[in-house]
């Protein structure tokens, strides 16, 4: 049955995040912006705390099913509510967290219990963009050869985040190049092995606190079962759809980063509205109302919105609905909006929202990432467009 | 707990509605709005459903199963799918029947409560609009004066539905600058309707403006008796339902528009094989959705009894915006097509115009 009241236990998750958000990340916000790859060392605090939580097995998973048909009060909410209440501190903060990377994501979908023993406790980054190849990931060039017991990578890879911190990076690399898609496959590569190296830190618009960097596999061995999945070859492309589902569920969670910025810059603005003394009325013909009261309260609709589309998507994750569509939806959706409002907040708050004394304009450097990485939102529309028009990427390219 | 699915109740009850919209409307809407009329068998299909019935409490005949903004909100986004004018004219007894069981007295609700039970076509109405710029549906300047035991209400109402046939009236007045609701019956002297209106879109629907000179009621025909009514409440209900018809018209858009690009070929391939076409299409598809959990979300507030001023504000202000987005869109993709009034897209344009100007056409 149709209810999208905000239950109590989620209500009182969104209260606490929002106050360790406000007491740990807020205050820090401008120190690690400016202090670009420093080490948030605030963020020690984290260590060993589930924030994007995922179980650990998929059993775990289970433990909060209800098993009557009744809906589940499911990871994929509580996680992108908290993540909204994170990046309404700080989003380059979050996605500094230790041990809760992307690659931790891969390894916690794909590993065996073997590699999770091995890698479970380690921070793990994901690689997988190239000089070459951004929103097509099926053109890597990067290569994995198998002599004997061991994989030999070679290959470049770019924007990575978490490079400097983390402890492995999950790889992605073709084992078959005239395979195209299914021969992609990812690696775990552990920080220190031989012919693996942090070439550079990139220096960026905004999330400065997240340390990016580009690292190069020269010849770069590792054991032969730290591939994630199988390594056999198909002629499908099952193998890298499959790689593609993770994007499913991290999808909503990058347009939950999107919603916690541009909140952040809504509530600053109410903020100094609330100040001068100008009314939010919530009753009156919104045509009467002054161009600064209009505008917030769009914004404010538009948050709404945003919202909604990436609580229904992981709602649908937790309820085992395929989600594919609806968390690409939000992710373009917020994205978008996410950029416009912080943009939008700026302008309406003149002189503070150009100055560096106030997070407005950080946060609208900082929101601008969202609609460019796990998916551009050019690339989001595109899912969407072939999903309802039903057409094949090679109908509508 | 938060759900995003329908239960097998709310199933039934959209699809029995997206039935007898695309038996009776889908095909005849362009008729209809071009002649300006519904077809009262249509209306009577909707009527056997027995939505008004059903929430009217069995103490005043009718079958006392609630009312449910959601499943409401749900029904009317298919009627509008068919067509907006026929969404307000089906639901209007309920625009009628909902703040007098809501915030009624005993004595208002035993008199009037039966005859909607009893005849399902019982024709009440209710005028809240005023035909002037910088109108404000919380600065009425209709007014009603209280004279001894009497209220005298003076005004014009404009897009007051189905004015002509309507036995009973709700009149939006302000009393010392406090907004109420009073109950006019038709044959009340002081009470006009006027011709009938023409406007931009809603075709279908009879649209009448009203006038209210010296109108002289009863002091207890004052919705609510001495103490009035909640009006902001009476907004909540209506904003809410406006964005459940501003989503069904603008999907009525987007599905065209969608079928029409995946046939029409130019270049040698289907329009919608092009990014310019297709991610329109894209962004139509979320926006539908979007203006839909919003309009949930307010009536979820309302179906929990709970304060829903933000919410239904907002969903309405959204649903204004985006009903109007995407029925342009709507037209754009078609193309010069979509200017020819025989594909449907151009009626979903005018009609989602209305959307974010009209206020208290019908409830959830």
């Amino acid at each position: 049955m149709i209810n999208l009241e905000t239950p109590e236990y989620l209500a009182n998750l969104r209260s606490s995040m929002n106050n360790l958000a406000k007491g740990v990340l807020r205050p820090v916000a401008r120190k690690y912006d400016e202090a670009e790859h420093e080490y948030p060392k605030e963020l020690d605090l984290f260590r060993g705390m589930q924030i994007m939580g995922r179980p650990k097995k998929k059993k775990e998973g289970a433990a909060n099913d209800s098993g009557n048909g009744k809906p589940k009060k499911g990871i994929n909410l509580s996680t992108v509510a908290t993540i909204e209440e994170m990046c309404w501190g700080d989003a380059g903060l979050l996605l500094s967290i230790p041990n809760a990377g992307l690659g931790n994501a891969a390894i916690a979908a794909v590993a065996t219990d073997e590699q999770l023993e091995r890698f479970g406790g380690k921070w793990a980054a994901m690689a997988i963009t190239e000089p070459g190849s951004g929103s097509d990931s099926g053109s890597i060039t990067t290569t994995a050869v198998l002599d004997g017991d061991e994989w030999v990578l070679n290959g470049e890879k770019i924007f990575v985040t978490c490079a400097d911190r983390c402890d492995a990076v999950v790889v992605w690399a073709t084992v078959d190049r005239k395979a195209g898609k299914s021969g992609i496959k990812s690696f775990i590569v552990e920080k220190g092995t031989p012919g693996f190296r942090l070439e550079h830190l990139e220096h960026k618009l905004g999330i400065r606190a997240s340390d990016t960097g580009t690292f190069v596999l020269d010849n770069c061995r590792i054991p032969k079962n730290n591939i994630l999945g199988s390594a056999e070859v198909k002629q499908d492309t099952e193998g890298f759809k499959g790689v593609m589902k993770t994007f499913d569920n991290t999808r909503p969670m990058v347009a939950s980063m999107a919603t916690g910025i541009a909140r952040a810059a809504l509530d600053f603005l109410r903020e100094k509205m609330e100040e001068s003394g100008i009314p939010l009325d919530y009753e009156k013909n919104p045509e009467n109302a002054s161009a600064l009261q209009k505008e917030f309260h769009m914004m404010e609709a538009q948050l709404e919105a945003m919202r909604l589309l990436v609580w229904r998507a992981a709602w649908m994750a937790d309820n085992e609905e395929f989600n594919n569509v609806e968390a690409s939806m939000a992710k373009a959706k917020a994205g978008r909006c996410g950029t416009l409002i912080t943009q939008k907040c700026c302008e309406l708050l003149g002189p503070l929202g150009f100055s560096r004394k106030e997070l407005a304009e950080k946060w609208m450097r900082d929101s601008k990432i969202m609609d460019i990485f796990e998916g551009t939102g050019q690339i989001q529309h595109l899912i969407i467009a072939r999903n309802v028009l039903e057409m094949s990427s090679k109908e509508l390219k | 707990m938060i759900c995003f699915s329908l239960s097998e109740e709310q199933t039934v009850m959209k699809e029995t509605a997206a039935k007898l919209i695309q038996n009776c409307i889908r095909d005849n809407a362009h008729e209809m709005d071009e002649k300006g009329h519904i077809p009262a068998e249509y209306l009577t299909k909707f009527y056997e459903l027995g939505t008004v019935p059903s929430m009217i409490p069995e103490e005043y005949g009718g079958y006392g199963m609630g009312h449910s903004p959601v499943m409401n909100s749900i029904i009317l986004e298919e009627l509008a799918f068919g067509d907006m004018g026929f969404a307000i004219a089906s639901t209007l007894p309920a625009l009628f029947v909902l703040p007098v069981l809501e915030m009624g007295t005993d004595q208002q609700k035993e008199r009037l409560l039966p005859l909607f039970a009893q005849n399902p076509q019982e024709c009440g109405t209710l005028g809240l609009n005023e035909p002037r710029f910088r109108y404000d549906p919380m600065e009425l300047q209709s007014s009603a004066v209280r004279k001894n035991g009497s209220y005298v209400l003076n005004g014009e109402k404009c897009f007051v539905p189905m004015a002509q046939s309507a036995k009973h009236f709700l009149i939006a007045a302000a009393e010392e600058g406090k907004n109420g609701l009073y109950i006019v019956d038709r044959e009340n002297p002081g009470l006009s309707v006027d011709e009938r209106e023409k406007n931009l879109g809603l075709g279908t629907l009879e649209n009448y403006r009203v006038r209210l000179e010296n109108c002289e009621i009863p002091a207890e025909d004052k919705l609510g008796g001495e103490a009035g009514c909640d009006f902001g409440r009476l907004l909540q209900y209506t904003r809410t339902a406006l964005a459940a018809i501003g989503t069904g018209v603008a999907r009525a858009s987007y599905e065209y528009a969608r079928n029409y690009a995946r046939e029409r070929i130019q270049f040698g391939e289907p329009i919608a094989s092009r990014q310019s076409i297709s991610f329109m299409i894209a962004e139509m598809a979320y926006e539908v959705d979007a203006m839909r959990l919003m309009t949930w979300k307010s009536a979820s507030a309302l179906e929990a009894g709970k304060d829903a001023k933000r919410d239904s504000y907002l969903a309405k202000i959204y649903a204004g915006e985006m009903a109007m987005k995407i029925t342009d869109y709507g037209v754009q993709v078609l193309g010069g097509h979509g200017y020819i009034r025989e594909h449907p897209v151009e009626r979903y344009y005018r009609n989602g115009r209305g959307i974010a100007i009209l206020e208290g056409m019908a409830a959830v």
